[in-house]
């Protein structure tokens, strides 16, 4: 199973990069959707699958999964919650203020 | 005490403000004069240990780790520079106290001065590498300071700069070469290496290890090609030429040199290069003084001029060669100082220094021109017993006819060097007349922009002392080599011979050089309109300064090209930068440790739920690649938020799951919210091209990844610290949800952050939201 999640963490990584290498904001924004995915797929199954019961201690049980990438994979998920939003204010804000989602178009000038 | 001795004009420098503006009746000068008088007083007891052969030695422990200690040192050579430091510095504040009026900023002078003379007296008196290179990029700063003194003019911060690029290009050489030497030996002490010198010599970096040395030296001695940071450094204040780019500063690669003879000399490659650059450097700069307008440009000249005679008879390394050396060393500083100065107040009194506008000026200021005379002719070695250039000079000649022990190399290179010592010694003589005559005799040639008259009393003071040295040490020379010179070649070559100095040798070669030059430059002088033009063939169109303006502007131009190659602007670019590096790096590492494995006996087992999940979250995930539609793109990658809370659900992972299915859900509304205000997707077609390198990027980034993780998971270097959570979080976080007790508890500072980040991700968003771009500005 682990190998299995592997390789979809990989896929998920693959389409988040080529979407992140689009010129439009709105893909670039759902590539980082994708890649933040990837990503925790990715932690969870580095701390191994299904080897014991949730981590919630009750007195009948003695083995949990391993409690720690979660506790990662939760702030990460919510801190991924953020960006995304942020960036997609950022698309809306660019496209208004420039009349443009093109990224190639967006290079700036050369007294920046 | 002796620390205190170094650190005291820091601590007058950090002084100096307060006082210059708490006192404005007095000039500040009179309170700087205090203390290179005391530290004067204070190195001049140390003579008499040193010549007992005490040498004081006082440690203190600054990085210990790196055995880099403020160890500092008093041998002859380091006392004799201490008091030249010293000596010269009380005259040269003496001077500028009637040079420089109270209407300038004096009390950034000062302070650079102060810091000058601090770094300085920690150059010549440190044992210890590092701090010695400390010290001497200190003084690379306070000249740069210093010399753009004025800076509301380009001429002096082009200056400055020009004087810092190249100092410190051959200090960081000079570090390099540091570096080397300590690994090699093992220790940072000069004295330690010193002990250690076959290691450094039969070393196979050896050959580095002295061409780097000897750029710092070099740079800072203003060798030929580094001398063109000289000429232009007299845009400073004179008191600042006279101190530190004739009389100190630009000695401090003749100290570094000689303090690490112990080490080098001996070695064919030290004689070639020191005495070859040294002689070259004697030849250029006084055949180039000789075309010069500005007196304090003809000054420049001829102090590069005599550098490299010193330089070259440290080259030579043989005893009478280094007396001479370090009798030059004083000698020069003493004349050259007191013709600095004269320029000043030529500068002062008659508001010009271009010799084509001076002339007759003797009968204005008799005094001053007095004290030129002294001056010029002591450096043209002008064969007279009370001029001590003579004495330096006739040694000088004396040493480059007599090599004993040479090697094959020393006897077949030496037979050219009493020829060229000659060769440079005659346009010295040149130049030197010239500057006497043309600015002190003759009729005057037009208004100048001040009445010239004599100047006061107090601008004489210092000059007049040094032109009485002149005369002194030629009259005595054997006191002052007793007392000073024989501890100096002591440190330089290790053992005393005779020192004893007389003004007649009897009639030999060198009598027979000295005479020669005194001819042949006269001659020349008589007849020099007829060969000026020679100038427009050597140098001609080459120069130096041509060549270090060349090299600053290709670096600069050079950069901003290779710049505009990668920094293109678009963000696709920086992004395949990025990940290429990502899998450059990661791949890279990863083959040559070994780090990919894959191991297939402790895997979770397959079950048909979670396979079909992942199955249609990589459809899913693909498929907002191909999708045409926004909403469609949208939903779909919602499909993969779905599925992978759904995955949580099966990895035992409650928290997350939900969580992951509350985001995800606000992030499908924030995208449909948002997308109204986007365009659609654009229907333009990417080339072929940029549609391969994409997917060959993201594929190797997806296949760097699953490798990762596969080989994460089956390798194994340690236990996992997650045992630790699952028996402490009830005891010690008092909860049963684990997850939740490493978020609030365990790692708590980790989640204060977290919430740190998303509020300011909410400030953002609410400024962008409400902020619009004020029309005032006229941006938009």
């Amino acid at each position: 199973m682990e190998i299995i999640m592997s390789v979809l963490a990989g896929m998920l990584f693959t389409a988040g990069v080529y979407m992140m290498l689009q010129k439009q904001i709105l893909k670039i924004v759902i590539g980082t959707a994708l890649l933040s995915h990837g990503a925790h797929l990715f932690i969870i199954t580095m701390g191994k699958l299904n080897r014991g019961k949730p981590p919630i201690l009750s007195e009948d049980v003695t083995n949990y999964v391993d409690p720690l990438p979660q506790a990662l994979i939760l702030t990460s998920i919510v801190i991924s919650f953020g960006v995304t939003s942020f960036l997609l204010v950022l698309a809306y804000r660019a496209y208004q203020t420039n009349g443009t989602d093109n990224m190639e178009k967006l290079r700036g000038n050369d007294n920046e | 005490m002796l620390h205190a001795a170094v650190l005291l004009p820091f601590l007058a420098a950090f002084f100096i403000p307060f006082i210059y503006r708490g006192v404005k009746q007095v000039h500040l000068g009179w309170f700087v004069l205090l203390v290179p008088i005391v530290l004067f007083g204070y190195f001049l007891t140390f003579i008499e240990n040193v010549l007992q052969g005490v040498h004081t030695l006082k440690t203190f422990e600054w990085i210990p780790s790196l055995s880099v200690n403020v160890t500092f040192f008093i041998d002859g050579l380091g006392l004799f520079f201490a008091l030249l430091i010293t000596g010269i510095g009380s005259l040269v504040v003496l001077y500028s106290i009637y040079y420089l009026s109270k209407a300038e900023k004096l009390g950034h002078f000062y302070v650079y001065l102060l810091l000058f003379m601090g770094a300085m007296l920690g150059v010549v008196l440190s044992d210890n590498l590092f701090v010695l290179y400390t010290f001497w990029e200190l003084t690379s700063i306070s000249s740069f300071l210093l010399i753009g003194y004025w800076y509301q003019r380009e001429k002096s911060t082009s200056g400055a700069l020009k004087s810092m690029m190249i100092t410190v290009f051959g200090g960081l050489a000079m570090l390099g070469g540091f570096l080397m030497m300590a690994d090699i030996t093992g220790t940072t002490s000069i004295r330690g290496i010193i002990e250690n010198a076959e290691m450094v010599v039969q070393s196979s970096l050896f050959p580095f290890i002295l061409i780097m040395i000897l750029l710092g030296a070099f740079t800072k001695s203003a060798q030929f090609p580094f001398h063109t940071w000289l000429p232009d450094a007299m845009e400073a204040p004179t008191p600042v030429s006279a101190f530190l780019h004739s009389a100190t500063m630009v000695k401090a690669g003749i100290y570094l040199v000689a303090r690490l003879s112990l080490i080098f000399a001996g070695t064919d490659l030290f004689f070639l290069i020191v005495s070859g650059f040294g002689l070259l450097t004697l030849c250029w700069g006084s055949y180039m003084a000789v075309r010069q307008t500005d007196l304090k440009a003809i000054l420049a000249y001829s102090t590069i001029s005599q550098l490299g005679m010193i330089m070259a008879m440290l080259g030579f390394g043989t005893e009478l060669a280094v007396l001479a050396a370090v009798f030059h060393i004083l000698n020069h500083a003493t004349f050259k100082g007191s013709l600095f100065m004269v320029a000043g107040i030529i500068d002062h009194e008659t508001g010009t220094r271009d010799i084509r506008r001076l002339g007759g000026l003797f009968t204005f200021m008799p005094i001053t021109a007095t004290l030129a005379l002294f001056g010029t002719f002591s450096m043209a070695g002008f064969p007279l017993p009370f001029l001590n250039g003579f004495l330096s000079k006739e040694m000088f000649f004396d040493s480059s006819l007599k090599f004993q022990n040479a090697s094959t190399i020393v006897e077949s290179v030496s037979p050219f060097f009493p020829y060229l010592a000659v060769g440079g010694s005659i346009f010295t003589f040149v130049y030197s007349v010239m500057l006497f005559f043309r600015t002190f005799t003759g009729k005057q040639r037009d208004e100048l922009p001040q009445k010239p008259h004599e100047a006061p009393i107090g601008m004489l003071l210092s000059p007049i002392a040094l032109i009485l040295l002149v005369i002194i040490i030629a009259l005595v020379p054997d006191i002052f080599a007793h007392a000073l010179l024989s501890p100096m070649v002591d440190s330089i070559t290790g053992d005393v011979g005779e020192t004893h100095i007389k003004f007649w040798h009897g009639f030999g070669p060198p009598l027979y050089m000295s005479l020669a030059v005194l001819a042949l430059g006269t001659a020349l002088y008589l007849t020099r309109t007829k060969w000026e033009r020679v100038y427009n063939v050597l140098p001609g169109k080459l120069s130096a300064a041509k060549a270090y303006d060349g090299i600053i502007n290709g670096l600069i131009t050079g950069s901003k090209k290779l710049t505009n190659v990668y920094m293109t602007g678009s963000l696709r670019h920086y992004m395949i930068y990025i990940l290429v590096f990502f899998v450059g790096l990661v791949g890279f590492t990863m083959s040559i440790t070994g780090g990919f494995r894959i191991a297939f006996d402790d895997l979770a087992p397959l079950a048909a739920p979670e396979i079909l999940i992942a199955i249609v979250m990589a459809i899913a995930a693909f498929g907002t690649i191909f999708m045409n539609n926004r909403i469609a793109a949208i939903l779909v990658l919602g499909i993969v938020g779905y599925g992978l809370s759904l995955l949580f659900v099966f990895f035992r992972a409650p928290d997350l799951a939900l969580t992951q299915l509350i985001v995800e859900t606000v992030t499908v509304a924030l995208f449909l919210l948002c997308f109204y205000h986007l365009p659609n997707f654009g229907k333009e077609k990417e080339s072929k091209r940029t549609n391969a390198v994409n997917w060959i990027i993201s594929i190797s980034v997806g296949v760097l990844v699953t490798m990762i993780g596969i080989a994460s998971h089956s390798t194994k270097f340690f236990e996992p610290i997650s045992d630790y959570f699952l028996k402490n979080s009830y005891k010690m976080g008092g909860g049963d949800n684990v997850v939740n007790v490493i978020l609030v508890d365990f790692r708590g500072l980790d989640t204060m952050l977290e919430i740190l980040v998303l509020g300011l991700a909410a400030l953002g968003i609410f400024t962008m939201i409400k902020l619009r771009p004020g029309k005032k500005e006229g941006n938009d």
